[in-house]
């Protein structure tokens, strides 16, 4: 049986120029995002996009994608510690760490659009056990408890050998979060574009694309801002895996619509999102499948363009078509009008019967970003006070076969 | 407890007498004031308060009931449909296949399985034992998620500051409101402000009472004479009733 080799992990080099700049611009743009909640908040939500009829918007879009990629983020040290596979090991602690901050992030987002984010220690305190919502907030609280006791029985001399129990816990925790995540809009019976029971693993199949494309983005960063060497063993098996959940979370998204198509009822909001929505047909196709499926699909799987420049690639299109999907999830199911009369024509001052507008704010969005630079924010932090990544991720030092292979071919050399 | 009944019947005796005038067409006696629910007495669960509006007389120009909702909840818009509440809107309907039309009121429909409640992660979403459905303004958290989950449209966030609150409906920016069926003038013994305008100045179309009291004359109507609710499809059982439709 092979040997794991032993890795060095080491803290990021906070003194380094590139961290120090890239620290102080997610520094600022989650001051920005702040800045723009306040205003939000000040002002009242008449100066977002966000309405009566729509009634969630840009800052749930940024929330949802930051959740669900989240429990996404923990495949890596998932499938380290509930699976076995050595070669994830030393990227783990990272994961974990990844996901904790991406819940973070999106979270803030979410409590920042609350009308009363005052009131969050109400949130905390009152509980109506039968709403889907409130189960979230024990599932993400829960989370954050369970992936930090899993982060130190990783990081602890210890403990790590004993990290399964905590990690298969972990694993399951994040697929009943996503479940949950998910069942928000599906337990919506009365919205047509939401109301399905295939929300649910849906929502776990988008959390394993975002997620694993947003930790494939941190770690090459991380590993090009600090010098560390990155091998192809990991990037290799992160780039199938990728190029998996991408096609998993477009063909249930198309489950999604063809099994609501199935239903007399619902034939006019699957058209509306698939073939005449405007914007919203346009995300779905030009920018969720196309952009962000089909693009990622061709960079990660055609044999002659694989590297860590087109994986990258592919993975910041995972994300833009993740952002897209949501979008057309959350607003334009919301943009489809609700059906209080069927078979009748309506028309209201409260705009019944019409298909509601919505154009996005310049504060929801920059709140929004926001959140995506606190989640990285954490990550800086914690990769510059705890050692949550090996100097180096080389084949050699993460694969013992490679290293055996390595040994053997310098042996073989060693006489000529 | 006597005393609180005796009340209601009064309430519900003041809540108007239905006379069929001809097939689907009622005349709904005006109300007038009764006496109140002692405070010191909860609501109580064999009471459901309701409403029947009888599309028929409904009148397509008239929006009393509008405009009194309005004044009673102390609701000044800022010009801002999108973002303006409205706790009850005209709904003009049309079926495009007959060319059927009613004009009618639709309001929070004050459901005995109301989805707000169910998904509200606080609790601030409640029904009261008899049958309103209210928000507790002072633990909405302003998450919306009660707008989501609403089949009827009836909840309206408050958008922005909001100024010459009346005592009987206090607002607050960042919370979610809708229709209370006037749950301050029911319990005062009166009917809400839409029944009352629709009976003083509109042509007599709704009918307040107590829908589990066979005594009552929205009881009595809905026994005889056929009743739909919006979406009973979905069960939710809304204690707002509409005939004609």
């Amino acid at each position: 049986m092979a040997h794991m080799p032993d890795l060095v992990f080491k803290e990021l080099n906070a003194k380094g120029t590139a961290f120090r700049v890239l620290f102080v611009a997610l520094a600022g743009l989650f001051l920005i995002g702040l800045g723009a909640a306040f205003y939000m908040e000040h002002s009242g939500h008449w100066v977002t996009g966000m309405t009566n009829q729509v009634v969630w918007g840009m800052p749930h879009v940024f929330a949802v994608f930051l959740i669900v990629a989240a429990s996404g983020a923990l495949n890596v040290a998932s499938i380290s510690s509930v699976f076995g596979k050595s070669v994830y090991k030393p990227a783990a602690p990272l994961s974990a760490l990844l996901a904790l901050a991406l819940l973070a992030g999106g979270l803030a987002v979410l409590v920042l659009d609350l009308g009363r984010p005052d009131r969050l220690i109400v949130a905390m305190t009152h509980f109506n056990f039968k709403s889907i919502f409130a189960a979230n907030i024990i599932l993400y609280t829960g989370f954050f408890a369970i992936v930090l006791v899993y982060l130190w029985f990783m990081m602890d001399r210890k403990l790590k050998y004993k990290s399964s129990g905590p990690g298969t816990f972990a694993f399951i925790w994040r697929l009943v979060l996503t479940t949950g995540t998910g069942s928000i809009f599906g337990f919506l019976v009365a919205r047509e574009a939401y109301s399905s029971a295939v929300m649910a693993p849906l929502f776990i199949a988008m959390s394993l694309a975002f997620g694993t494309a947003i930790f494939i983005l941190v770690l090459l960063a991380v590993c090009v801002i600090d010098k560390r060497p990155l091998g192809d063993v990991l990037t290799e098996r992160l780039r199938v895996l990728l190029a998996v959940f991408v096609a998993t979370t477009a063909y249930l998204a198309l489950v999604q619509h063809v099994t609501a198509a199935y239903w007399a009822g619902r034939v006019d909001v699957v058209s509306f999102i698939l073939l005449n929505g405007g914007v919203y047909t346009f995300l779905f196709w030009g920018v969720q499948m196309g952009l962000g499926t089909i693009f990622p699909l061709a960079l990660t799987l055609v044999p002659r363009l694989r590297s860590h420049a087109t994986l990258a690639f592919a993975s910041v299109l995972v994300v833009l078509g993740g952002l897209a999907q949501v979008y057309v999830i959350i607003i334009g199911g919301q943009a489809w009008p609700l059906t209080l009369f069927p078979g009748y024509e309506v028309e209201s001052s409260f705009f019944d019967g019409v298909v509601q507008s919505y154009s996005p704010s310049f504060p929801e969005i920059l709140l929004g970003i926001g959140g995506f630079a606190l989640a990285l924010l954490i990550v800086a932090f914690g990769m510059a006070i705890l050692r949550f990544l090996p100097t180096s991720l080389a084949d050699a030092d993460i694969d013992p076969h490679a290293k055996k292979r390595l040994l053997e071919t310098e042996e073989a050399g060693e006489p000529a | 407890m006597s005393d609180c009944m005796s009340s209601r019947r009064d309430l519900l005796k003041a809540a108007g007498a239905a006379t069929l005038l001809a097939p689907g067409v009622f005349l709904l006696a005006a109300p007038t004031p009764s006496k109140a629910r002692p405070e010191d007495t909860a609501t109580d669960s064999s009471v459901r308060w309701g409403l029947l509006v009888d599309t028929n007389r409904c009148d397509q120009e008239c929006t009393a009931c509008v405009t009194a909702c309005k004044e009673e909840m102390g609701l000044t818009g800022h010009g801002r449909p999108a973002t303006d509440a409205q706790y009850i809107r005209k709904v003009e309907i049309a079926e495009p296949k007959t060319g059927f039309t009613r004009s009618l009121p639709v309001m929070c429909q004050h459901c005995s399985s109301p989805p707000c409640v169910d998904v509200c992660p606080t609790g601030a979403s409640f029904k009261r034992a008899d049958g309103i459905v209210l928000v507790d303004r002072h633990v909405c958290i302003g998450c919306r998620y009660c707008m989501m989950a609403c089949p009827y449209k009836a909840r309206s966030f408050v958008h922005e500051t909001t100024t010459d609150q009346l005592p009987n409906n206090p607002r607050g920016k960042g919370c979610v409101e809708a229709c209370t069926l006037c749950a301050h003038r029911v319990d005062a013994g009166i009917v809400p402000a839409c029944v009352e305008a629709c009976h003083s100045k509109g042509r007599g179309a709704m009918l307040f009472g107590d829908l589990l009291n066979p005594e009552h004359a929205i009881t009595q109507v809905v026994a005889q004479h056929p009743t739909s609710q919006i979406r009973a499809d979905l069960k939710t059982d809304p204690g707002v009733r509409y005939h004609g439709i």
